[in-house]
């Protein structure tokens, strides 16, 4: 038997007298086995059972009747369809219930519950790992990569620097930065209205923000969004080709050149050039 | 009692001296609890999610991430080395305006720093390479993202916030490309500002707002100069902030697909 501290069998004591109208010492000494317990005679009031059982009360068996209304008993929770009409109760109280069946019902079964928490969770477990260090220290690593390969690469390569500016000189062929340069090729075939403004404007800026308001396919492996890939792969590959002829393959005029043939009209990898 | 060696009489001095400082009160003023830095830092489920909790780095990362995000094949750390370039970038533009004045003197101070200020020239190498870099690394973001399905519910908004930044990106390395006030930045910014002369209807408009005039000047370079120092670094910052923070707020990252 385990040892019930004190001032909790006090308590339950204090509660049971209340309930069953008998005296404090009465009722600790029932609790403790040291007298016989208390039988009822009096019909007691019908009672609502209205408290929702809680999920640790889980009781596998009906407790369909309990024999006095401050018994410390689990709440009644069976896993039963909720009836709004009132279960009568049983007569024949299932046996297996361990506290004295002779004791005369004082106290009918309403409805019963079943045992669910009042707050639904519906986060699902995560396979998680904590930040530091996993994450955190490959990130470090990173930084510091990305640092000796940015050091590295200043050490080696120097910035273009040509001369002073002059409004009057204009270097031929004059070429965007390289990130620009697929528009500047753009602009060379088509009316500048439509290559140099509403292709980046309209179809750079727009469509690309609205993208995830005009695929609404929810998957996201590649197998089931094939044409979002395709797209996507269409637009690279386009922009990647275009860069790259704006960069390597234009020379004066704009003219077509083959950088093996009439060299690299790019001034700002001039030294990507020499560096062999 | 046994006698100890130089060699462990130095170590134990060590410790100790170490366990006095780290356990002090300037460094626990310092380092929050939980910080391995402090002193009796072991490692534990606890004090690995106090190094984040009671961090700066909490307004970051949250204490736990999905196992799969940490795979450096998931995101190859491409958006957070687009973060650390806009660092370093800022640190070595920081350093650069030291030597710099957006007038007719621009190209004399950029010659200057090349050939007469200790490390002038690695300094502006890593700007101008990191800046070339960032771009890059953004746009390779933007890729893997697209591929993993991430711009997807609930994640659309950020998706928007990320073409936002890359836009901001671009701006940021077009107005310093004019910076150096040589014949490439001239003319590449000339090619690039008449592009936006030929915006329908207000075409003109905005290529004389763009270069401060009908053509670049000197006016141009001090205009893209307050844009590139402060008024872009100021506008991406801010996207940058909603960027992180609605990262953790749509659910962290996104996947497994």
């Amino acid at each position: 038997m385990v040892d019930i501290p004190e001032h909790l069998l006090q308590r339950s004591a204090e509660a049971r007298a209340k309930a069953l109208g008998i005296s404090v010492e009465q009722a600790l000494a029932e609790m403790k086995g040291e007298s016989d317990p208390t039988v009822i005679t009096k019909e007691p009031e019908v009672k609502t059972i209205d408290e929702t059982p809680t999920p640790a009360a889980e009781t596998p068996a009906p407790a369909a009747e309990t024999p006095t209304p401050a018994a410390e008993t689990p709440a009644p929770a069976v896993k039963v369809e909720e009836e709004p009409a009132a279960k009568a109760p049983d007569p024949d109280a299932p046996d297996e219930v361990d506290f004295a069946p002779e004791v005369k019902v004082t106290q009918r079964l309403l409805t019963v519950v079943k045992a669910k928490p009042i707050q639904k969770s519906v986060s699902e477990p995560v396979d998680k790992v904590n930040t530091w260090p996993h994450l955190m220290l490959p990130e470090f690593v990173a930084l510091m990569a990305m640092t000796a390969f940015l050091i590295f690469l200043s050490a080696i390569l120097q910035a273009p620097l040509l001369e002073e500016a002059n409004p009057n000189v204009t270097p031929n062929p004059a070429k965007a930065p390289w990130y620009f340069l697929g528009l500047q090729e753009l602009l060379s075939y088509w009316d500048p209205q439509i290559a140099g403004v509403m292709i980046p404007l309209v179809l750079g800026l727009v469509l690309w923000m609205a993208f995830p308001y005009i695929d609404r396919n929810p998957e996201t492996h590649p197998s089931k969004r094939k044409f979002a890939i395709m797209f996507y792969t269409f637009f690279l590959a386009g922009a990647g080709v275009l860069t790259i002829i704006g960069v390597l393959f234009r020379g004066p005029g704009w003219n077509w050149t083959y950088p093996w043939i009439d060299g690299i009209w790019f001034d700002d990898l001039l030294d990507w050039i020499h560096f062999e | 009692m046994q006698k100890l060696s130089l060699r462990d009489r130095i170590k134990e001095a060590r410790v100790s001296a170490s366990d006095s400082f780290r356990g002090g009160k300037l460094m626990s003023s310092i380092f929050r609890p939980g910080s391995p830095f402090r002193k009796g830092y072991v490692d534990s489920p606890r004090n690995r999610s106090y190094v984040v909790m009671n961090n700066v780095l909490y307004h970051l990362h949250p204490v736990k991430v999905k196992r799969h995000g940490v795979r450096l094949s998931y995101t190859l750390c491409l958006g957070g080395l687009s973060f650390f370039l806009f660092i370093v970038l800022t640190i070595t533009g920081i350093w650069l305006m030291f030597y710099f004045r957006p007038t007719e003197l621009a190209y004399v101070d950029i010659q200057t720093l090349q050939t007469s200020i200790a490390f002038g020239s690695l300094v502006r190498n890593m700007h101008r390479w990191g800046a070339h870099l960032m771009v890059l690394v953004v746009f390779l973001h933007m890729s893997r993202v697209f591929y993993h399905g991430a711009y997807k519910a609930p994640r659309e908004f950020n998706w928007v916030i990320g073409v936002i930044l890359l836009l901001l990106t671009l701006l940021l390395s077009f107005t310093g490309y004019l910076l150096p006030w040589d014949q490439l930045a001239i003319w590449a910014v000339t090619v690039g500002g008449n592009m936006a002369g030929y915006t329908p209807v207000i075409g003109a408009q905005a290529k004389f707002g763009l270069f401060a005039g009908l053509e670049a000047t000197t006016a141009t370079l001090l205009r893209f100069y307050v844009l590139h120092v402060l008024f872009l670094p100021f506008i991406i910052v801010i996207f940058m902030a909603v960027h992180f923070w609605r990262v953790r707020k749509d659910g962290g990252i996104s996947g497994p697909l």
